[in-house]
């Protein structure tokens, strides 16, 4: 880490964390940023929806189990397999694009989709983005007593004020640290880009690869300067991860 | 407001929308695997008899399976031993050794291999230059905290002080205790560190690709580029592998309530 504070010559600077925050380096981070965003939020939304679907009362029990257990591999499941299977899916000659463009005539890559955008990235992210946010908020979906739906009921309450004033208040500090965690995990990720895009797309990751496979960059504790960077925005998730997570452990059985 | 019974209308959408999302990937991979080389159109074996046929496969493959096995070995050789100790002497180091485990969030792969290769630099050739030393060490720390918390979720669930008193009453040493005594009731969660770090190490691609060591996912990388055909071939294998290290957990864990599915490995 001290690397990202030294000059060519061995010398101590903070001339590398200064160029972080201009063009080109800046940019990177947000891209960066943006992507782990989104794939924060619509996983963490969508995520939610699907783990309240499965584990609420009426859903079989089988479709919870299931659901739970592929999500514990499909949140392992990331990197260049995964990357490749959406190559195979929606590329350009990927089994779905195809049979849209036969069968219903429809091109999207005309309509301005690309998968190898920062679009695409996104919808690949979401591939463990989702299983990660029903794995992490189901145990905090366990916690909603069945009582309190009961009690809410008996007094009167409305689904949507049971909503209102109990289910989210109880349920926020899980989600949002949750959607945190996603976020971070996103952020970190290497794997997944760079097999879909074999670098096109400028993630704060993507750029520090670029350096090791030996081009682009020609004084190394750049790198070392966009590691920091990437540390610090990480250190900043965790610090706002561990109160919410101690919050949410109250309701915990 | 009114306590249904059945599913809800609304859980058919989001189950819908979950499973739809989840299985079409898989299944186009599938599908296209089957298309023939010279045509691009169904249906042929080739791929498959194309990865089984190469040299490279069978070599990457072994290499990663080989760094499994050793990083799952120095793993639990260090840390069993430790998170004994722990539990026994000095509990209140529990806590510190639990927020380790927390770093590789904040320093994921990307970053550990910049700090890695600066801080290894200058090693000796048989550690810098093998997988067996550098990659082998970078993985036992990136395997860290699913080691921790699955060993950790054992230990909490035996009665570590007296299994070790009732051991040492009857005249057994340090080692006997720990191999005869303890190893026996964390098997299961032993077993869950294993599998945990089997499935990071098999799918792990960013430390490799930047020390530019050929693992597994190296190959599979080098394959998406150059094969479309094969690629998915090798894809689905590889899903497969993750889903067998990922079930043999599942299957652990539900018969001594061990550790659940903890989630991480190769973005």
């Amino acid at each position: 880490m001290l690397g990202a504070f030294k000059a060519k010559d061995g010398s101590w600077t903070t001339e590398n964390i200064r160029l972080l925050v201009h063009s080109p380096y800046i940019d990177a981070f947000k891209t960066s940023i943006e992507v782990s965003t989104v794939t924060a939020l619509i996983g963490g939304l969508v995520g939610l929806g699907i783990a309240y679907a499965a584990i609420r009362e009426g859903t079989p029990r089988w479709v919870r189990s299931a659901f739970t257990t592929f999500s514990g591999v499909a949140a392992n499941f990331g990197g260049i397999p995964l990357a490749f299977a959406f190559i195979a899916t929606l590329g350009s000659i990927g089994i779905v694009t195809t049979f849209l463009r036969e069968h219903l005539g429809i091109n999207i890559y005309e309509h301005g989709f690309n998968l190898f955008s920062q679009t695409g990235v996104e919808i690949v992210y979401l591939y463990f983005q989702l299983p990660l946010m029903i794995l992490v908020i189901a145990p905090a979906i366990d916690g909603l007593r069945q009582e309190w739906r009961e009690a809410a009921s008996n007094l009167g309450a409305s689904s949507w004020q049971f909503w209102r004033y109990v289910g989210l208040p109880v349920l926020m500090p899980s989600i949002l640290g949750a959607v945190i965690l996603l976020f971070g995990n996103a952020f970190a990720a290497y794997a997944t880009a760079y097999g879909l895009t074999s670098g096109a797309v400028n993630l704060v990751p993507i750029v520090i690869g670029a350096y090791y496979s030996g081009n682009v960059l020609d004084n190394p504790h750049i790198a070392q300067a966009l590691a920091f960077g990437m540390f610090v925005v990480l250190a900043v998730m965790m610090l706002l991860y561990i109160p919410l997570n101690r919050r949410a452990a109250r309701w915990a059985k | 407001m009114r306590l249904r019974r059945g599913p809800a209308l609304s859980s058919y959408f989001w189950l819908g929308v979950g499973a739809l999302y989840f299985i079409v990937p898989l299944f186009a991979t599938f599908l296209f695997s089957l298309n023939k080389n010279s045509t691009g159109k169904c249906c042929t074996l080739d791929s498959y008899s194309w990865v089984i046929h190469n040299g490279d496969f069978w070599h990457t493959l072994r290499v990663s399976l080989l760094l499994a096995v050793e990083t799952i070995v120095i793993s639990l050789l260090l840390f069993v031993p430790t998170i004994y100790w722990v539990h026994l002497k000095v509990p209140r180091l529990r806590p510190v050794i639990a927020f380790l485990a927390l770093i590789p969030f904040v320093v994921p792969p990307i970053i550990m291999v910049v700090g890695l290769l600066k801080v290894y630099k200058g090693t000796p050739d048989w550690f810098y230059a093998k997988p067996w030393g550098f990659l082998a060490a970078a993985y036992v720390i990136l395997a860290f905290p699913y080691t921790f918390f699955s060993l950790d979720a054992g230990f909490r669930a035996i009665d570590v002080h007296t299994l070790t008193e009732a051991s040492q009453s009857l005249g057994a040493s340090w080692p006997t205790t720990l191999l005869k005594v303890i190893l026996p009731n964390i098997r299961a969660a032993a077993l869950s560190a294993a599998f945990l770090t089997l499935a990071v190490v098999l799918g792990e691609f960013t430390i490799a690709n930047l020390a530019a060591f050929h693992t597994f996912p190296i190959f599979l990388q080098y394959v998406n580029e150059t094969q479309a055909y094969p690629a998915a071939a090798l894809t689905l294998m590889s899903f497969g592998l993750t889903w067998l290290a990922m079930l043999s957990l599942l299957l652990v864990g539900r018969k001594r309530g061990g550790s659940r599915g903890v989630v991480g490995g190769a973005r």
